[in-house]
C-alpha cells in the first residue's frame, strides 16, 4: 500500500530587498493509501509550492519527501499532476492528448487508445475523442486532464486548485464526478484549494496551512458519509467548525 | 455563416472591380495621353509581349530557374534557421552565445552580399542562392527562437510529469508543436523577403534563364512591355505561395488553433 512521507520541508527566497521569505517552514506530514487529502490555504501560503516539490518539479532548501521508500528527486510517473491552468497540448486531440503518457513509454499506438478510450468512457467524454482543446469548454478540458494524468496509473495524484477557474455549477459537478473517479481508480489524492467548502466536501483530512511563513496550523478528519449532501446541517455544521478553528487559531499573522 | 459567405462575395466583386479600373486607367493613360511604350507599355502591349513569350517556352524555363534558385536559398535557410532558432530558444546560454553575433549581421542588407556570393560560388545557382538565404535565414530564425521562448511553462512541465524529460524529446514533443505557429509565420516572412531577393540575385547573370534575370535582359533591350510580363509574373508567384500558407498550411497543420487567441 502507498504511503507518502514529508518530513522538515523548508523553502524560501531572496526577496528584492536582500532578505529572504519563507515560504515552507518545517512543513512534515504523512498521508496513506488512497487517502483523500485537502490543502487549505489564503494565497501565498506556500501550498502550490509545497506540491511542485512533492511532484519533483521543484526542489526543496532542506527536508525530504518519500513515496513508497523512494525519495523524490524529480518527476516521476509514480506521480500524477493536474494543474491549475489548462495544461492540455492545444495541437493535440482530446484522445492523444489522454494517451501521451504511454506514448512517452513507447506503447503502440492501438495499445494506447485502447487505455485511453477507457479513461475517456470514465470522465464521460468518449463522443469529444477527437476534438481539439479549443473546443471543449473549460470543465472538460481539467477532466481531460485528470484522465491524462492517470492513464500512466500514477500512485499518488495531484491537483493544483483545478477547479479555480470554473463557475460554481460545474465546480460542483467536477468535483462529484472526481469522487466517483478517486473511488474507482483507488489513488491517493493531494489536493489544493482555497475553499473550504470545497475542501470539506471532498476530503478524508483537511490540512489547513497558513502564510509567512507556510506552516500547517491544522490537521482535520471529516468523517461525514460520503456522498456529502452540501445542503445538510451535518455539512454545513462541519464546515462552521472548520471556518471557526480556522479564525481562531489560523488567522493571519 | 451565410451572411458572412455573402460579404465574402460582396468583396470579392469589389476588388474585382477595382483591378479592372486600374486596367482601364492605365490602359488610357498609356495609349491616349503617354503613347510612348518605353516609358510606358499598355496593358494590350503587355498581353501581347505575354502571348509572343509564351510561344518561345521561355517563360517556363524561367520560372522553373527562378523556383531552383528560391528553393536553394530557402531551403538552406530552413536547414540553418530552424536548428539555430530551436537552440537559441531552448538555452539561454546558447542565446547569450549567438544573440550578439545574430543582431549585428542581420541588419546587413541580403543584397550587400552579392560581392562575396561571386567570390564564393561564381556565377552559379548557388550564388542566386546564397543571396535568397541571406534574406530569408533571419526571418526564420528570429521566429522559431521567440515562438521557443512563447511555450507556456505549463505545457513543458505537464509533458515532463508525463515522462517526457529528456531535452530531445521535449523539444519535439512539446515545444516544436507549440511553437510550430510563430516557427510557419517565420518561414512566411522568410518566403516574402527571399522572393524579394530573388530579381537582385539574378541580376548578375548566374543563369541563361530566369525570372530576375529576364526582367534585366529585356531592360537592356528596352522591350519595357516584356518586362511588366515579368514582372507581372514575380508578383502573381510571390503571391501564390502567400496563398499555399494562408490556405493549405494554416488550415491543414494549425487547424488547432481555431479559437485560440492567435
Amino acid at each position: 500500500m502507498a504511503n507518502l512521507e514529508i518530513r522538515d520541508l523548508t523553502q524560501s527566497f531572496p526577496r528584492d530587498d536582500g532578505s529572504t521569505l519563507t515560504v515552507l517552514d518545517q512543513v512534515s506530514f504523512d498521508v496513506k493509501d488512497t487517502e483523500f487529502v485537502c490543502i487549505l490555504g489564503a494565497s501565498g501560503c506556500g501550498k502550490t509550492t509545497l506540491l511542485r516539490m512533492i511532484a519533483g518539479l521543484d526542489t526543496a532548501e532542506s527536508g525530504t519527501i518519500v513515496l513508497d521508500g523512494e525519495k523524490i528527486t524529480g518527476t516521476d510517473p509514480k506521480v500524477g499532476f493536474v494543474f491549475q491552468e489548462y495544461s492540455l497540448f492545444p495541437w493535440r486531440t482530446v484522445i492523444d492528448n489522454i494517451a501521451f503518457g504511454l506514448e512517452m513509454r513507447g506503447v503502440s499506438k492501438e495499445d494506447r487508445y485502447l487505455v485511453a478510450e477507457w479513461y475517456l468512457d470514465l470522465i464521460n467524454l468518449t463522443q469529444f475523442k477527437d476534438s481539439y482543446p479549443s473546443e471543449l469548454s473549460g470543465g472538460m478540458r481539467q477532466r481531460v486532464a485528470v484522465a491524462r494524468a492517470l492513464t500512466l496509473d500514477p500512485v499518488l495524484l495531484l491537483m493544483d486548485e483545478p477547479f479555480g477557474a470554473l463557475d460554481a455549477q460545474t465546480r460542483n459537478m467536477l468535483q462529484k464526478e472526481l469522487l466517483q473517479i478517486w473511488q474507482k481508480t483507488k489513488k491517493m489524492i493531494i489536493f489544493i484549494t482555497h475553499s473550504v467548502d470545497e475542501a470539506v466536501y471532498l476530503a478524508d483530512r483537511i490540512i489547513v496551512m497558513t502564510p509567512r511563513p507556510g506552516r500547517i496550523c491544522r490537521n482535520f478528519e471529516i468523517s461525514l458519509p460520503r456522498p456529502r449532501d452540501r445542503t445538510s446541517v451535518e455539512f454545513a455544521q462541519v464546515r462552521r467548525d472548520v471556518l471557526d478553528l480556522i479564525n481562531q487559531n489560523c488567522s493571519i499573522q | 455563416m451565410v451572411r458572412r459567405a455573402g460579404k465574402d462575395f460582396k468583396d470579392w466583386r469589389l476588388g474585382a472591380v477595382a483591378i479592372l479600373l486600374a486596367l482601364g486607367i492605365w490602359q488610357f493613360v498609356a495609349a491616349v495621353i503617354i503613347r510612348y511604350p518605353f516609358i510606358l507599355p499598355a496593358p494590350t502591349d503587355v498581353f501581347s509581349a505575354f502571348l509572343s513569350l509564351l510561344q518561345t517556352g521561355d517563360l517556363f524555363l524561367d520560372i522553373e530557374a527562378s523556383l531552383i534558385h528560391f528553393a536553394i536559398g530557402l531551403g538552406l535557410a530552413l536547414l540553418v534557421g530552424i536548428p539555430i532558432g530551436i537552440i537559441m530558444g531552448w538555452s539561454r546560454r546558447i542565446e547569450s552565445l549567438m544573440d550578439p553575433l545574430i543582431e549585428l549581421l542581420r541588419p546587413i542588407p541580403p543584397l550587400a552580399w552579392i560581392p562575396f556570393a561571386i567570390i564564393w560560388f561564381g556565377l552559379t545557382s548557388f550564388s542566386a542562392g546564397f543571396i535568397i538565404f541571406a534574406g530569408a535565414v533571419f526571418p526564420i530564425i528570429i521566429n522559431t527562437y521567440s515562438g521557443f521562448r512563447g511555450v507556456p511553462r505549463v505545457f513543458v512541465e505537464a509533458g515532463k510529469m508525463l515522462g517526457c524529460t529528456k531535452d530531445r524529446d521535449l523539444i519535439r514533443y512539446i515545444a516544436f508543436p507549440a511553437a510550430l505557429p510563430a516557427v510557419a509565420s517565420g518561414i512566411r516572412i522568410a518566403t516574402g523577403v527571399g522572393w524579394m531577393c530573388l530579381v537582385a540575385a539574378e541580376l548578375f547573370g548566374v543563369s541563361n534563364y530566369g525570372l530576375g534575370q529576364k526582367l534585366w535582359f529585356y531592360y537592356s533591350l528596352h522591350q519595357m512591355d516584356s518586362v511588366v510580363v515579368y514582372m507581372i509574373l514575380l508578383g502573381m508567384i510571390g503571391l501564390a505561395f502567400d496563398m499555399i500558407f494562408r490556405y493549405y498550411v494554416e488550415r491543414h497543420f494549425l487547424k488547432w488553433r481555431t479559437g485560440e487567441v492567435a
